[in-house]
């Protein structure tokens, strides 16, 4: 202990939140008797201005020099208390909270049962708080770029506002070119306006913008440092062709030894594999970069060292660099956004829908392509076997709101299935089916679409669909896809014929999200998508500072939303940068020199090599900057020499004694 | 074990727990109000890398008749391997709170991430329900001899 | 026996011996003291008993040197008695301070250990299965032992204790320095460890340089199993060495004759319970995949964490010890 505790306890009403189930005045009454407790009360809202004002009352009062807060999960309000308490002129620091909002009166039947848990929370608080001491907190200036991972239609969304802001951006894309998803959708829902319209633009202004580094084809590799200091390796990709030389005019494609597209060496990626491509290509006609690229693994002279290279003599501008290499680029930056959108689950998990068997199956991204004037067909809507569709049938809810896949709904479905409906009604003419389990247009000017649609003559059936199946029962079901559903509203079992089948498939987090997260340090929730720092009242943030969430890559969302929360996210990273400093939380190891033996136990352990050997002095030393706080040092020290601000062996220790001599009825 | 020693008999449970996982986890149980056990107790550290194996001991010294141990699965610690350690220290603290005469069943260390607060519930009610079969701890200094 | 000079009494417990053997072992240095001194009572090397005790003032004696943990009555009667007589009491030697090696017998509750002794050990014979009893009676004249209390105790468990001086025995230069600190009338904070060192046996250990940069051990070795190399840190070739949790100041003996540290030295102040932070480091620092049997595998050279971790400690572990805090 420092100094002679002089402690205020406040207990959160929380409205009827927490006292709806606690006995908050119980609790108070029970504080006030502990040792080293001043004052106790209890408060409707301590977060509010007149709670605030209490604490910071009190503090001049009573002369409190510790402060413990009973309310709600310290993730949401800590920081408001600790501004509270150094309004009054007390280190931020002496405050601690008990979370008896989350951990008790939302999870506890019993009133009196959670009465005695928060009473035990609250006496550990003010068992630990008696040793806490002040702390400096620690300014450090923040680096004035941002690093944006993805580069769909959220982080092109996001790099224009912080490039436009005037800070640099490095715009990181794993494909060769930027656009995402969105460069495959031919319309966009509600408006059905032509989606390359609206985000070519984008792209170019991407790419000719001064502040943006486009950094496509490449990958993060590793990322040191905290916020405002993010040190970020990326890996480039070799595309064998130089950059600044190539004007895209496609004379090397057209010139690769591969002539008949039937033997193109692999599935064109952009169409997703409704065509093939060459080992030499451009990924799409408004691809940015409009750069060529080859793939090693199927260009003839990378993989067997002999070609007649008739890609090279085509080349008017000596472009082609069959000598590149990888490349590895260090950035430093303050604030990092991470919009890595989405995948489709895989539709093969589902075989009661056929995908994958029949040919006729196709998935929603692929009609996207299909549609698309720049896809395979030029947007004629065409089956496998050339034949133009009579009747269609849509089916949502693909292994959305699903026990068995995703319990989740994939919220862009529904729409999305009405924009298709009323695309492949237009450009075939056929009969559409739609297949829905619920109808939710919830967005601006959805509900008005999806009555524009119904209003269409598409047939809207209400029902989960059971099977997909081309065993015929009748005549007229030969040589058909049949879809078999129990219409709920006609309370019926129904089998409808048709020649094109498109499932909805749920969305997913993208391909190396997992590995990501690890790699920036961000938390996943459930179903692994990047994990908000609250839903409602941080829903930009993740919960590692300094690093934001845009797009399908936080949950599934559409375009709006997406572009929303992107504009969202580089308005936080502007907001970091533009402060110009960081105050990080002190809650970093120290070794304390006197008790250090020097035996060396702890330089091995820490895993940002945050502690140095003093040969000279045979002591241990943690440079600050490195170290991240969690304390492993602390653990393990033989010598009781490392401690961690914050998280010190007697706090820590007090608070174990203190929650349970409560219990102990003490 | 018998009826007498366990009957109304409220656990005193401990958890020290990741601020990186599991905290966020219970905080999501609470908003999404699943109703567990009320006599599991969090405490919090930074990663379950910080916690010493003092404070295990020191938590059954105090009166748990169980400590919880939660932090991030393997690969996902925030701190890269923080609760690597934490693991192997577990493994050894366990063993050694067997021979001291303590079930080892009231020492227990679990995985649970940011996102699965549905498991927070189902983690803390088996421990706690466990702990409550168990009876009180009767610790070394008091007992006469083991478990 | 001069008037003028300060009187102290030697005592034993519950101990080996040791400890009296690591006095005598002071040689010359003893006659030294012995001049500044006066020892009154001793029972190992001066013909002084009970009575003579008695007989002296309350606080008369200035320090009282007690070695051994405390497991008999006679113990107790004897210390509290050593207590009222003298103005410091020094517990000496690892079993008076930490309950020693004997107080591993905490384990196991005192019936077993007397039935073990007088029925089940194997050197014994006993087919009447005759026990211990504290009171016989021989020809019409009743006999008295001690009673075996349910636990071995450190000493300041049954009295106060103003310092403590480690080691299994302590080293004679720790008892000198002890003695010097305690007659140079600069007493330190009561409860203090003396004679030894404020750092772990690390920073005083010749092979403390020799550690490699990053110390990590792959899998733990029993020394009579394993090739080491002298010359190396122990505990980098993953001999389980003690040192970097326990007090130096015995100039690390062991080490010097190629044996790690045991920790009769016990822990350093800030350690809580010995045991726990030598689980720590010893597990923090196994450089193999966080799977049971992988950490199993590893631990291999510790078979019995107790027997090692809290071989001079057990009676004063967080779990066995009376008081919760110190």
């Amino acid at each position: 202990m420092v100094d002679e505790p002089r402690i205020g306890v406040y207990v959160c009403h929380c409205g009827r939140n927490i006292a709806g189930v606690v006995n908050v005045a119980e609790v108070a009454e029970y504080a006030s008797k502990l040792p080293g407790v001043v004052v106790a009360r209890d408060y409707m809202f301590m977060c509010s201005q007149g709670g605030q004002q209490l604490i910071q009352d009190d503090i001049r009062k009573y002369r409190l020099n510790r402060i413990v807060v009973a309310s709600c999960s310290p993730n949401l309000h800590e920081k408001t208390f600790r501004r509270a308490a150094k309004g009054a002129g007390l280190n931020p620091y002496n405050v601690h909270m008990a979370n008896i909002r989350e951990q008790v009166a939302w999870v506890t039947e019993d009133p009196e049962e959670a009465t005695e848990k928060a009473k035990a929370l609250v006496r550990g608080a003010v068992e630990r708080v008696k040793h806490h001491e002040p702390l400096e907190e620690k300014k450090v200036p923040v680096k004035d770029k941002v690093l944006i991972v993805g580069a769909g239609i959220a982080g092109i969304s996001a790099a224009l506002v912080c490039a436009n802001a005037g800070k640099t951006v490095y715009l990181v894309e794993k494909e060769p070119s930027i656009g995402g998803m969105m460069a495959r959708f031919d319309k966009t829902f509600p408006t059905l306006d032509c989606a390359s319209c609206i985000l070519t633009p984008k792209m170019n202004e991407v790419a000719s913008h001064p502040n943006i580094k486009l950094l496509t084809y490449s990958e993060v590799v590793d990322v040191e440092g905290y916020v405002g200091n993010f040190k970020v390796k990326i890996r480039k990709k070799p595309r064998y062709i130089k950059e600044d030389l190539c004007i895209g005019c496609g004379d090397c494609v057209e010139a690769c030894v591969f002539k008949n597209p039937r033997f193109y060496p692999k599935p064109d990626e952009w169409s997703l594999g409704l065509k093939r491509r060459k080992p030499i290509y451009i990924p799409f006609p408004q691809a940015v970069p409009r750069v060529a690229v080859i793939d090693p693994e199927a260009c003839v002279y990378l993989k067997y060292g002999k070609c007649a290279q008739t890609c090279v003599k085509a080349c008017s501008r000596n472009a082609i660099d069959f000598t590149q290499k990888e490349e590895i680029i260090d950035v430093e930056v303050g604030a990092i956004i991470l919009a890595t959108g989405y995948k489709t689950l895989d539709l093969r998990k589902l075989p009661q829908y056929g995908y994958g068997k029949y040919p006729n199956v196709y998935s929603a991204p692929e009609v996207e392509v299909l549609l698309n004037a720049s896809g395979p067909t030029g947007g004629e809507v065409v089956l496998r076997d050339g034949r133009k569709p009579e009747s269609i049938a849509i089916i949502h809810c693909v292994g959305s709101r699903d026990e068995k896949y995703k319990k989740y709904c994939s919220r862009i479905c529904c729409m999305a299935a009405l924009k298709l409906a009323h695309l492949l009604h237009e450009r075939t003419g056929a009969e559409i089916y739609e297949f829905y389990i619920d109808m939710r247009a919830f967005g601006k000017g959805y509900e008005e679409f999806y009555r524009r649609v119904a209003g269409e003559g598409v047939h809207l059936i209400r029902g989960k669909v059971s099977e997909i199946t081309d065993a015929a029962l009748t005549p007229e079901e030969e040589g058909k896809l049949i879809v078999r559903v129990e219409d709920t509203l006609a309370g019926a079992i129904r089998r409808i014929p048709v020649d094109m089948v498109v499932l909805m498939p749920a969305l997913e987090p993208a391909v190396g999200s997992r590995e990501l997260a690890k790699l920036f340090g961000v938390s996943v929730d459930e179903n692994s998508w990047f994990m908000e720092r609250h839903p409602k009242l941080a829903p930009v943030a993740s919960l590692t500072d300094g690093v934001f969430l845009a797009g399908c890559a936080q949950g599934p969302k559409d375009i709006p939303d997406s572009v929303m929360q992107a504009e969202g996210a580089a308005g936080q990273a502007l907001a970091l940068i533009d402060k110009g400093y960081v105050e990080l939380e002190p809650n970093i190891a120290y070794v304390d020199e006197e008790k250090c033996s020097g035996c060396r136990i702890c330089v091995g352990l820490c895993p940002f090599g945050a502690i140095e050997f003093d040969e000279e002095r045979g002591k241990a030393r943690i440079v600050e900057a490195l170290c991240k706080g969690c304390g492993t040092c602390a653990a393990s020290c033989p010598s009781a020499a490392i401690q961690q601000n914050l998280f010190k062996d007697q706090q820590v220790m007090a608070e174990i004694k203190g929650v349970l001599a409560a219990m102990r009825g003490g | 074990m018998d009826e007498a020693k366990t009957d109304g008999f409220k656990p005193n449970i401990v958890a020290i727990v990741c601020n990186w996982c599991t905290y966020i986890a219970a905080d999501t149980a609470g908003v999404a109000r699943m109703k567990y056990s009320p006599y599991v107790r969090i405490v919090r550290v930074m990663c379950s890398g910080r916690v010493d194996p003092q404070m295990v001991l020191w938590a059954f010294r105090h009166g748990a008749d169980g400590v919880l141990i939660c932090g991030c699965h393997p690969g996902d610690c925030h701190y890269k391997e923080g609760n690597y350690k934490a693991y192997r220290r577990y493994i050894l603290l366990k063993r050694m709170v067997k021979q001291m005469g303590i079930d080892e069943r009231r020492l227990r260390l679990e995985w649970i991430s940011a996102g699965e607060a549905p498991r927070v519930k189902e983690v803390f009610n088996s421990f706690a329900e466990e702990i409550r079969s168990l009876g009180p701890l009767k610790l070394p200094v008091e007992a006469g001899s083991h478990e | 026996m001069s008037e003028g000079k300060p009187k102290i009494a030697l005592y034993w417990c519950a101990s080996c011996g040791g400890c009296e053997e690591a006095v005598v072992d002071l040689a010359e240095d003893l006659l030294k003291i012995a001049e500044k001194v006066d020892i009154v009572f001793w029972p190992v090397a001066i013909d002084a008993k009970k009575e003579d005790l008695e007989k002296l003032r309350d606080g008369e004696i200035l320090v009282s040197f007690i070695n051994g943990a405390i497991r008999l009555s006679e113990h107790e009667e004897m210390v509290k008695l050593l207590r009222r007589k003298s103005k410091l009491i020094v517990a000496y030697g690892s079993c008076s301070y930490m309950g020693g090696i004997l107080s591993l017998a905490n384990l196991y509750p005192r019936e077993e250990i007397l039935r073990y002794v007088a029925m089940e050990a194997p050197t014994v014979e006993n087919p009447g299965e005759t026990m211990f009893k504290e009171k016989t009676m021989i020809n019409g004249v009743e006999l008295e032992l001690p009673r075996f209390l349910e636990k071995a105790r450190p000493l300041d468990e049954i009295v106060e204790v103003d310092y403590y001086i480690p080691g299994c025995p302590p080293t004679p230069q720790v008892t000198l320095k002890a003695i010097e600190t305690l007659l140079s009338g600069n007493l330190p904070p009561r409860g203090s460890v003396i004679g030894a060192s404020d750092k772990s046996l690390c920073n005083e250990c010749p092979l403390n340089s020799t550690k490699p940069e990053k110390l990590l051990v792959k899998k733990y070795k029993r020394l009579t199993h394993a090739e080491i190399d002298p010359e190396k840190c122990l505990l980098a070739q993953g001999i389980p060495c003690l040192g970097p949790v326990t007090r130096g100041g015995c100039n690390a003996l062991c080490i010097k004759a190629g044996m790690p540290c045991t920790g009769c030295f016990g822990p350093l102040d800030g350690v809580v319970d010995y045991g726990g932070k030598a689980v720590s480091y010893l597990a923090s620092i196994l450089d193999v995949p966080p799977e049971k049997d992988a950490v199993l595998k590893a631990l291999e050279g510790l078979p019995d964490p107790v027997g090692y971790l809290y071989k001079y400690s057990l009676a004063k572990s967080l779990l066995f010890r009376k008081r919760a805090e110190r």
